[in-house]
């Protein structure tokens, strides 16, 4: 793939080293001169210098081949949004990926349409919650290989999910359950399965997934 | 009628004044405290420190409400995202947006922002002075 890359920093540089490892066409453009000169010595002419939202720096970045991918990784949201608009929607870049600094910013991104973003600050607090116990969610199995979790949950009197089958449930994407348990006995979770408050389900997710998988189950 | 004007520098100030003058209710939005004094002493609007791209500060500077959104802060892709922002997020019709880079202005303007770009004003002005200057022309000599 040629994969053009926004931003010389930690972020973007160590990108550009492994993209390059990986075989692939990269070129990595730095506006800072102390930065661009550490750079140059080991990228050659894999770096180029100049501020990245500026159109004749990024045709000169070979924007017009397009490129296949671009990554906005600069410490700016506002220049990170622009390069990701530019080479969208000037340039026909079939697939773009923005850093968020700040995610107080992040619903600039969500309204300009740009995504797929990745924010240190949310993806560690993904984490936080995944490891901080949370009411009513017990956390069973951790499948590493397939970074997906076993929870099991207790369906209560009021949980907007009690009295309705399993397909009338709103679960997040990336969940399904995987059985019921009444009375001493367990059922698969098929889509007809109705739940009834005492129920006690198991459910597989994607870390990260908990907050929003309680919220459909077990809570308005 | 609501303005809202994000930076109140040289042009951001000058522009509310100016609005406010003609019978605009203006708000203005500046990161820099200090920056009020641009408006003078006897500024009737409303002024806020914060930054434009901060939703609440939006909103506090009476975003919801306004007719018009006038973005120069001195930088052009700050300027362009609040602008879209306010355009998007808060369907306000009129939105400008000062955006010094010609090529940027340019791009934004076919994407339906009301870009002014006075770097682009500015060669057209001085390309043209010169060519009003009265210098009589003369044949270009071909070797």
């Amino acid at each position: 793939m040629y994969i053009v890359i926004a931003g010389g920093g930690k972020v973007g540089a160590n990108l550009a080293r492994t993209l390059l490892r990986l075989d692939h066409e990269v070129t990595l453009i730095e506006q800072r001169q102390d930065r661009y000169e550490e750079l140059e010595e080991e990228l050659e002419h894999q770096v180029q210098r100049g501020d990245a939202t500026e159109i004749y720096v990024l045709e000169r970045a070979g924007i017009a081949r397009p490129p296949d991918l671009v990554l906005a990784a600069t410490g700016d949201d506002e220049d990170n949004i622009v390069i990701c608009q530019i080479a969208r929607e000037k340039y026909g870049v079939p697939k773009v990926i923005a850093r968020v600094n700040d995610p107080r910013n992040q619903p600039h991104f969500d309204l300009l349409g740009i995504a797929p973003t990745v924010s240190a600050t949310s993806n560690i607090m993904a984490l936080v919650e995944h490891e901080v116990p949370q009411h009513g969610l017990i956390h069973l199995l951790d499948l590493k290989t397939e970074n997906l979790e076993i929870v099991e949950v207790e369906i209560g009197e009021g949980s907007p999910s009690a009295g309705k089958t399993v397909e009338r449930l709103k679960l997040p994407s990336d969940s399904r359950l995987i059985s019921v348990s009444r009375d001493g006995q367990a059922e698969i979770a098929v889509g007809s399965t109705t739940l009834k408050p005492g129920d006690r389900v198991l459910a597989i997710l994607k870390p990260g997934r908990e907050d929003e998988f309680r919220r459909a189950l077990l809570k308005h | 009628m609501k303005a809202v004007v994000v930076g109140c520098g040289r042009v951001g100030s000058r522009v509310a004044r100016q609005l406010e003058r003609s019978g605009w209710d203006v708000t203005v939005i500046d990161e820099n405290e200090e920056a009020l004094a641009r408006l003078g002493e006897n500024w009737a609007g409303g002024f806020i420190v914060g930054h434009g791209m901060d939703l609440a500060v939006l909103r506090e500077a009476g975003i919801d409400e306004a007719d018009a959104a006038v973005v120069a802060t001195n930088g052009d892709n700050t300027n362009l995202v609040i602008g879209q922002v306010a355009q998007q997020r808060f369907n306000i019709n009129c939105v400008v947006v000062r955006i010094l880079d010609p090529a940027r202005a340019e791009f934004y303007a076919t994407r339906g922002l009301r870009t002014v770009c006075p770097t682009s004003s500015a060669i057209s002005v001085l390309t043209e002075a010169v060519g009003s200057c009265g210098v009589p022309t003369r044949e270009r000599v071909t070797a």
